[in-house]
């Protein structure tokens, strides 16, 4: 096989295949993406690398790998899509970055976001707006946008993202492809650009199920250099599952929320009857805070933001404002680094950390995430996995909800409730909607992660999403 | 709900400048999102311990063992302004 | 300081003598140039996380167990949010309602609670002077960045500046003889800010305090507090009001100058820090703590006081330096000789020599025991024995060989005497008159001239037995 377009046609798991057999030269592989990835015209690039590494052997065969904008890596910009650290290059490389490079996944580029991972639409990077494949006139959906629109679009075999609230799942939905955001701990957080340090988890968007694992089973692990790591209780398998006999899924009551767009809540559904075609039987499930998730997080992750975002401050490394005295250095460098949202969230944060807000505000939404995680723990009693739309409506025309910051949080709606409570959960293209993808979402319980894929995988193969729509 | 007094209050504390066009738009956007946050008002949470952290672990420590530090260059690289081998900034009590 | 009384609690910083730095792998650093001790994680880079230093827990338990206090089965950090130059990621790890200690007690002062945090990094002032105010810029040097501290902070229960500096120093010691820490003020391993208020004799309610800072030694400490309450006292006889604010006192001028006034109220906003894990002591790391735990000053001063029946000053003397405590022990072993009179030979020693350990001196413990021997036998006089001492000092040996090369030995019997008493009396025939008449004050003139005669070989008791006897009395 010669033709890049035949090359770019293979899943990351087939190319890898096609190195170990002979059939493929990895430099062949790389330059194929290179050369789409320097074309690329969605701005899902922010930088690319110009020459594959000469080293790359290991299980993953050198199959390329694109890498969200806020993973450091060593002498390559890492700019979290902020003005306050444009053209930054990191003097050291995040964990899960050189782990994947040693098993074999070079680094391609470095993919557009939200700044500092704070958005549902990759709108709010101080670089521009990411497009969306499938209809440029759209959002690819966020933070993760560029990870997303690249691998959607084939300027990238897989990618790697970060999910905070959804910024995993949701962009996936948004593009057609898959999204895993892992169990909380499962994968490290050194050198990740910080958005809320209790909820932020590396994840994969890959093209289908079977990528996510095989990437996922070279992400996790734990690492001396993040407290928080841990190690995961057993080797991560790739998929095989055909039937979901015996597979229970729960539809929470409190959660299928109004506001879902009709055409979502039609794949929903349908992928139900598939699942109960295969084999699963389908419940409701209580998850009575699950309501209140949207609310709680906007006050933690805020909180943590503010805090994680004061090192930003004009005096060891990017933007600068002088001025005569401190304050006056400190107030301009971070009005002007810091792009609207962010600035946003960390007013947000800092009011509900200062004194006497922090009982009512962050007091609270710790106890309501304690209530979250309850109530999953409750339900993983009688059902294996929660399911729900992903995101409630499909791709968003750009700038539909940039002056609504309410309305661009009510995204996170369905994705909100896992990060809080810990725990897995998968986004999987179920469908078209008006010819745009709708996400299907799948949560289990903590390390649950094989069996989430599994159960993934055979409704992929009975929903057999054609992806190719958005390769062009 | 939050008044342009807060805003600057909350502001200084984070160590941003507004101006007065975005304090007033800051502070109608900010009592929006608040009072839908406020839900949480709503719940009995009395007795519920917060959380912190989803996963319960302990005693994540490190040996008391010497990593390579950065050289100085490196440190010092992108550093907007440097003097003495320092970072150079305003004086705070200037 | 008649009808007013000093309250004053004490805030203590002190950095721990591990290898590295309290949150990332950077050696700790003694005057390397600047910011040649970093790294991503203590320069704050985007992306670096924090790991706890796993020494500087335990030092922190062995600090604990010394003070008495209650440790804590789980503590955790806490984020102190403030901007400033020194603390590059815009907050300071640190502990804030679930310390790893509790309570506790050093001597006749409580401790309200001990803690684990990071240090500050160094602001150099440069510009127009080296002075704070004077400054138009400054460098900051992260290499201080991140040293392991703990923070101590007592009960208010000090009343004087006097006994302030005098706990400090049992503080210092016990610090010391745990291994901890250099404890050395003046190199800032050992700070101490006072929180310091006056009320009038007999009332209850605590007056309005102050937190005086850099005092950065124990006389800058004591002429601080003294300063300070002398201050408070004059505003408030003078029917003024004393102000909640941050001193600072400046030891060149002894003068104390208000430090923060134009800063804003500080609103840390304190949340767990959600990049570290609860410490839970384990019974392992506990009883690691308590295996290490060594005999500490105040008990040590205990024993000698008990067991040994010194002085209490001489305890003190002796155990709150814990070499000079070592030395006294080391000469007390196996020979029988007297505690006390050791203790003030070990003193007499102290007093000699230009080391801070007698064991880095030429007197070898047991040679100063032999020579408090020789004393206590009425060999030598103390006279005689301190000249023995200052060539133990000079040059080391036997004390028993340097009496007899020196002819040192007590000139004791009659006939040895005799003469030397006869020839004083026939020297001072007045004195000698009043003797004889039973006016005995003068009969120092007699034994001084004997003393100057036999070198001060002479035993005082035998040369006025002597005299009596000669004289008929
Ligand atoms: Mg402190
Ligand atoms: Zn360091």
């Amino acid at each position: 096989m010669t033709s890049a377009t035949d090359i770019v046609a293979l899943t990351a798991a087939q190319a890898a295949a096609a190195i170990e057999r002979g059939d493929l030269d990895r430099r062949e592989l790389f330059e194929a993406y290179r050369e789409r990835a320097a074309a690329d015209d969605l701005n899902a690039y922010l930088w690319v690398a110009d020459e594959a590494p000469q080293t790359n052997g290991g299980p993953l065969h050198g199959v390329p790998l694109a890498v969200k904008d806020l993973f450091c890596t060593q002498d390559v910009p890492s700019q979290a899509g902020s003005r306050i650290i444009e053209g930054y290059r990191p003097p050291y490389t995040a964990s899960v970055v050189r782990q994947l490079a040693e098993a074999g996944a070079p680094l391609l580029g470095k993919t557009n976001q939200d700044e500092f991972a704070m958005g549902s639409s990759t709108e709010n990077s101080a670089y521009g707006p990411t497009l969306n494949p499938w209809d440029r006139t759209r959002v690819p959906g966020g933070s993760s946008g560029g990870s997303a629109a690249a691998v959607a679009a084939g300027s990238a075999p897989w990618a790697l993202g970060t999910d905070t609230g959804g910024s995993i799942r949701q962009p996936a939905a948004l593009c057609g492809i898959v999204g895993l955001k892992p169990t909380y701990g499962a994968v490290s957080r050194f050198g990740m650009i910080a958005f809320a340090s209790s909820l932020d988890q590396a994840g994969p968007l890959t093209r289908d199920v079977t990528d996510s694992a095989l990437l996922f089973r070279h992400m996790v692990g734990q690492d001396e250099r993040d407290a928080t790591s841990v190690a995961f209780p057993e080797p991560v398998r790739l998929p095989t599952a055909q039937r979901l006999d015996g597979i229970r899924l729960g539809v929470p009551e409190d959660l299928t929320g109004e506001g879902v767009e009709p055409g979502v809540m039609e794949r929903f559904e349908a992928t139900l009857d598939l699942a109960h075609e295969l084999g699963a039987t389908i419940q409701r499930v209580a998850l009575p805070h699950a309501d209140y998730a949207i609310s709680a997080y906007y006050v933690i992750a805020p909180a943590e933001a503010s805090s994680n975002l004061a090192r930003y401050d004009g005096v060891r490394y990017g933007l600068r404002r002088e001025a005569d005295d401190l304050l006056t250095m400190y107030t301009k460098t971070r009005h002007d680094g810091f792009g609207a949202e962010v600035r946003r969230r960390i007013l947000i944060g800092t009011y509900a950390l200062s004194s006497g807000y922090y009982d009512a505000y962050y007091g609270r939404a710790q106890r309501v995430r304690t209530k979250i995680a309850d109530d999953f723990r409750r339900a993983f009693e009688d059902v294996d996995f929660v399911v729900t739309p992903t995101s409630p409506g499909v791709a968003f025309p750009l700038g539909a909800k940039t002056d609504d910051p309410l309305a661009m949080y009510l995204n996170d709606y369905f994705t909100a409730p896992m990060p809080l409570a810990g725990i897995p959960a998968v986004s999987i293209p179920a469908g078209l909607s008006e010819g745009l993808p709708v996400g299907f979402q799948l949560a289990g319980p903590a390390f649950s992660e094989n069996r989430i894929l599994d159960t993934a995988y055979a409704l992929e193969q009975a929903i057999g999403f054609d992806s190719s729509g958005a390769r062009t | 709900m939050i008044d342009r007094e807060q805003v600057l209050h909350v502001a200084r504390l984070a160590r941003l400048e507004l101006s007065d066009d975005e304090v007033t738009k800051i502070s109608g956007e900010l009592s929006n999102i608040l009072q839908h946050i406020e839900k949480i008002g709503e719940l009995d949470l009395d007795d519920v311990p917060p959380t912190s952290h989803a996963v319960e672990l302990a005693n994540a420590l490190r040996p008391d063992e010497p990593r390579p530090c950065l050289p100085r260059d490196v440190a010092l690289a992108q550093a907007p302004d440097v003097a003495d081998g320092g970072f150079r900034v305003p004086s705070p009590t200037a | 300081m008649t009808d007013y009384e000093a309250v004053i609690g004490l805030e203590i910083h002190v950095q721990l003598s591990t290898r590295t730095k309290m949150f990332c792998g950077c050696e700790l650093s003694f005057g390397e140039p600047p910011n040649t001790r970093t790294c991503e994680v203590c320069l704050a880079l985007p992306g670096a996380l924090p790991v706890a230093n796993e020494r500087a827990i335990h030092y922190g338990l062995l600090i604990g167990l010394a003070l008495g206090c209650e440790l804590a089965p789980r503590s955790i950090f806490h984020r102190k949010n403030y901007f400033y130059p020194d603390s590059p990621k815009g907050y300071q790890i640190s502990q804030y309602d679930e310390p790893l200690c509790r309570g506790g007690r050093l001597g006749d002062i409580r401790i309200h609670r001990v803690h684990l945090e990071e240090d500050a990094a160094k602001l150099v002032h440069t510009g127009t002077s080296g002075r704070i105010h004077g400054a138009e810029t400054s460098v900051v040097d992260f290499n201080r960045g991140g040293t392991p501290l703990v923070e101590i902070v007592t009960e208010p229960d000090v009343r004087s500046a006097e006994q302030a500096g005098e706990w400090l120093r049992l503080l210092r010691a016990t610090l010391r003889q745990l291994g901890v820490s250099d404890v050395n003020m003046e190199e800032g391993s050992l700070r101490c800010d006072a929180n310091v208020s006056i009320r009038r004799v007999g009332t209850r309610e605590l007056g309005t305090k102050t937190e005086l800072k850099n005092m950065n030694s124990f006389r800058f400490l004591e002429k601080g507090i003294r300063a300070e309450i002398a201050r408070q006292e004059t505003l408030l006889r003078a029917g003024q009001e004393v102000v909640q604010e941050t001193l600072h006192f400046d030891p060149r001028t002894e003068t104390i100058t208000s430090l923060r006034s134009k800063e804003e109220a500080h609103d840390y906003r304190y949340f767990p820090e959600p990049d570290l894990v609860p410490i839970a002591i384990s019974d392992e790391m506990l009883e690691r703590a308590r295996a290490a735990l060594p005999e500490l000053p105040a008990a040590r001063a205990e024993r000698f006081e008990r067991d040994l029946g010194l002085t209490a000053d001489s305890a003190r003397l002796l155990a709150w330096r814990a070499e000079l405590g070592d030395y006294f022990e080391a000469a007390l072993s196996g020979n029988g000789i007297e505690p006390q009179p050791l203790a003030n030979w070990v003193n007499e020693l102290v007093a000699r020599i230009d080391v801070e350990d007698p064991a880095q001196s030429k007197v070898a413990p047991g040679a100063l025991a032999t020579l408090v021997g020789l004393v206590s036998e009425k060999r030598v006089t103390q006279g005689a024995a301190k000249q023995v001492l200052d060539r133990l000092v000079a040059e080391g040996g036997d004390p028993a060989a340097i009496v007899d090369e020196e002819d040192l030995a007590t000139v004791g019997g009659d006939d040895a005497l005799e003469p030397a008493v006869q020839a004083a009396l026939d020297a001072n025939p007045e004195i000698a008159e009043r003797l004889r008449n039973g006016d005995m004050k003068p009969i120092g003139v007699i034994v001084g001239h004997v003393m100057r005669e036999t070198r001060g070989r002479a035993d005082g008791g035998e040369v006025t037995r002597l005299v009596r006897s000669k004289l008929g009395l």
